[in-house]
């Protein structure tokens, strides 16, 4: 694999903080300098949050720019929207098909925009919209929507299974293993039998 | 073993492994890691301070007594703990002594951009500037041999790219550090002004000790590259993005930027044909440079705002721009908000409710300040409406500011609002002051404070009685009130802003994210009572949708905390689910 950046984006709440966690710590087990980088703060009462993950070789500046994502993880539709010119042109998108309203949604003040998916369709060819939170859901915890994210990006790498297994079982809580490694293997699935 | 580290971890690592005995902070965002990782160390003595003041205080003592310590903070922490920074620059220090300062070029969660560089320059103490989280580790046990070394304390300087960025680290081990003999030297601790005037010199000495040691130490390093037209100096977070800016250039990259390594510079500068200077913020650098009759490019071509990147540097210096293709689609913001049961939501509906000018202060109640709520008219630093708030009345006069209240959160009350309330009792003020107590700071990600009765280690301790210190500095009008009984509440704001002495409201209800609260349910709109007249939307609530033709919970984010169905007139909001149902 030559360098790879991945920028995740999201709602602060939705758990992308520990995505990008995962994602990097895999990256390592397979042998690859990894930078991840995350704004913590005011980001997070439900505002926009992005995070980066840069695996490579060797890896310097641990942003991510314009056109310069090699895989977009979109985990709401509207930040999809926001943050595709991160993604290269011939970038992997992935959008997780969920709306939420932001503020000035909420109180009238403007429009969520119709139609996000096929827009984002129409402007790149390599775009899969996946339902992780309807997965999470029958796995019984919506929580677990971030790591079926995982396990969908997971199939798009060449980084063995079991190392991110490995990665999961370092970073999650106890607690929650056995949930999330199910909710990985239910996204590797959805990868692996994905059709436009 | 390597292991992907925040550099805020990192930092924590290497006072782990360097022997440091006591660590303190106050949190502030980007810094909070430091101490929180720390905490995890038993090794180590850890405390969340009261504020940045009394932290450095605490540390300074540390070191006196023999033991190294560190002490961490985000840069508007520094201007609080300014004074003694100042002088322990003169008294110097026993066991090594470092203070970490987190800058937020960018503004990602601050109220300025200020560049800490300033003060290593200015309180005369040397400072190093990490570029990865092995350099957060590797430096930081630099600086505290380098601190017994030179007797002088050490700054970090980190910014929020490097304190949260992870990259690889090599850990160690921890080496224990007998604490060095303290011996009474009141030449040397107590400074006043015969003895200061002698340590003034030493510090003087000792700063240009410190600046051939930069000439020669490997913290500044030359990387030539096969291209010696462009040469670039830089330092912490710019060193990674020129490198993917410039490529294979080369390079000067400080680790040391105070006191800069003169000789070194000239010599780099001199081997390359044309300079630049890649710094965020001001031109620290680039000012030693003009001063030093050594000819650079910097500000003249680079931002003197915000953060930078390599595109960034790029399309500034090397005119390229990148081709991107943006669609046009009005996206809508998404900024950050209050959230589903926050406590803050029933004070600031109450006090827009009666159009009060609110003097406010920081924290997660500073998006009271946002629509829809908008009930917040100032917000300058920590502490500072308490005395806005005071100022404001003796300018117009106790009539005309019958409609001021200041409001304050219980952490930024104890770091430093309560010397301001004891100015309004000294100074015959007749304000109203909201404690908002949510029992937590809650902006930096929930840390204890002392009203909350745990330490940072979730040790129980004795917990600050709020409403007896204001009775003790002379508030005698101290009322403890709900904010989610609205009634109640709007009944105690009219009557404390109508009295003529000082007064306190405790507002108290706990963070709606912490462990202990449990709401149940959710709401939900009786379409048949609900009449759209949105005074539900006043709340600014993210549960509480408008669509357009009428009101919608949306059930995902209610969490049931019950105080929209308060405000609604006509009970269209009803709860579902839950144990009362
Ligand atoms: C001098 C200084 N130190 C630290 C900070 C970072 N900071 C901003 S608000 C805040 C505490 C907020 O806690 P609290 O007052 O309890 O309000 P809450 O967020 O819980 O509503 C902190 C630590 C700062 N802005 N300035």
């Amino acid at each position: 694999m030559s360098n790879v950046s991945i920028m995740i984006a999201g709602v602060g709440g939705q758990g992308t903080l520990l995505t990008s966690r995962v994602l990097g710590t895999a990256a390592v087990k397979a042998g690859y300098d990894v930078k991840v980088s995350e704004v913590h703060g005011m980001a997070q009462r439900g505002g926009s949050v992005i995070t980066y993950v840069k695996i490579g070789e060797n890896v310097n500046s641990p942003v991510i720019e314009k056109g310069e994502a090699d895989i977009l993880l979109c985990f709401e539709k509207l930040e999809a929207l926001r943050w595709l010119e991160y993604a290269k042109k011939d970038g992997a998108i992935v959008v997780n098909d969920q709306r939420i309203d932001p503020m000035p949604v909420i109180i009238g003040r403007e429009k969520y925009p119709d139609d996000i998916i096929s827009k984002i369709k129409a402007n790149r060819s390599n775009v899969f919209t996946i339902d992780a939170l309807e997965t999470a859901k029958e796995l019984g915890n919506i929580r677990a929507l971030n790591i079926v994210m995982v396990g969908f990006l997971a199939n798009k790498t060449d980084i063995r299974r079991e190392i991110w297994y490995e990665a999961i079982r370092e970073t999650v809580k106890a607690k929650f293993l056995d949930l999330n490694l199910k909710a990985f293997d239910e996204g590797y699935k959805m990868a692996e039998s994905y059709s436009n | 073993m390597k292991k992907l580290m925040l550099g805020n971890e990192a930092i924590a690592r290497g006072a782990y492994e360097a022997g440091v005995k006591v660590a303190t902070a106050y949190p502030g965002t980007p810094s909070t890691e430091i101490t929180e990782f720390i905490a995890t160390y038993d090794e180590i003595f850890s405390e969340w301070s009261p504020n940045e003041k009394v932290a450095l205080e605490v540390a300074i003592g540390a070191s006196f007594a023999g033991g190294r310590a560190i002490c961490s903070m985000k840069h508007v922490g520094l201007n609080v703990a300014a004074d003694p920074l100042f002088t322990v620059s003169y008294t110097g220090v026993n066991g090594g002594l470092v203070i970490c300062v987190a800058d937020d070029p960018g503004m990602h969660s601050s109220q300025n951009e200020q560049d800490s560089r300033h003060y290593a320059k200015a309180a005369k103490i040397p400072m190093l500037e990490p570029s990865d989280s092995q350099e957060c580790k590797d430096f930081i046990k630099k600086a505290l041999e380098l601190s017994e070394e030179f007797d002088t304390p050490f700054i970090i300087r980190l910014t929020t790219r490097i304190s949260h960025s992870q990259s690889l680290v090599e850990l160690g081990e921890r080496v224990e550090i007998p604490l060095k003999p303290y011996s009474k030297d009141i030449g040397k601790y107590v400074m006043m002004p015969a003895m200061a005037r002698k340590r003034h010199v030493v510090v003087e000495e000792r700063m240009e000790r410190l600046a051939s040691y930069a000439e020669e130490t490997e913290l500044n390093r030359i990387e030539w590259g096969s291209n010696t037209e462009i040469g670039v100096i830089t330092s912490g977070i710019c060193y990674q993005y020129s490198k993917e800016a410039f490529g294979d250039v080369s390079y000067l990259k400080l680790g040391m930027v105070h006191p800069l390594p003169e000789q070194l510079i000239s010599e780099f500068a001199s081997k390359v044909k044309t300079l630049y200077v890649i710094e965020e913020l001001d031109p620290f650098i680039e000012e030693f440079l003009n001063k030093k009759g050594i000819t650079c490019i910097g500000k003249e071509k680079l931002p003197i705002v915000g953060e930078y990147s390599a595109s960034l540097i790029r399309k500034a210096i090397l005119g390229t721009d990148e081709d991107t293709t943006a669609l046009q689609e009005n996206v809508p913001v998404r900024p950050p908000v209050l959230c589903p049961g926050c406590p803050h939501r029933g004070v600031f509906y109450t006090l827009r409710k009666n159009k009060l000018t609110v003097s406010g202060d920081i924290g997660c109640y500073t998006l009271g300040s946002m629509s829809p709520l908008e009930a917040m008219d100032t917000c300058v630093c920590m502490g500072a409406s308490i005395g806005v708030a005071h100022g404001m009345e003796k300018a117009l006069g106790k009539e005309d500011h019958r409609k001021g209240v200041a409001v304050i959160g219980d952490s930024t009350f104890i770091h430093s609002g309560i010397t301001g309330l004891i100015d309004i009792v000294y100074n015959k003020g007749t304000s109203t002051v909201i404690i908002l107590d949510n029992s937590i700071t809650g902006m930096t990600g929930h840390q204890p404070n002392p009203a909350t009765g745990y330490t940072i280690k979730g040790e129980k301790t004795r917990q600050i009685d709020l409403l007896k210190l204001c009775n003790a500095i002379g508030i005698d009008r101290v009322r403890v009130c709900d904010p989610f009984n609205l009634d109640e509440f709007d009944k105690v704001v009219k009557e404390e802003i109508a009295a003529d002495e000082p007064s306190v409201i405790i507002a108290q209800r706990p963070c709606a994210l912490l462990k202990t609260v449990k709401y149940e349910g959710s709401v939900k709109v009786n379409e048949e009572k609900c009449k759209y007249c949105k005074v539900c939307m006043r709340l600014g609530c993210p549960a509480i949708v408008d669509t357009g033709e009428d009101i919608h919970i949306n059930e995902a984010l209610c969490v049931g905390c019950e105080l929209c169905l308060e405000v609604c007139k006509f009970n269209a909001l009803e709860k579902v689910g839950g144990s009362n149902e």
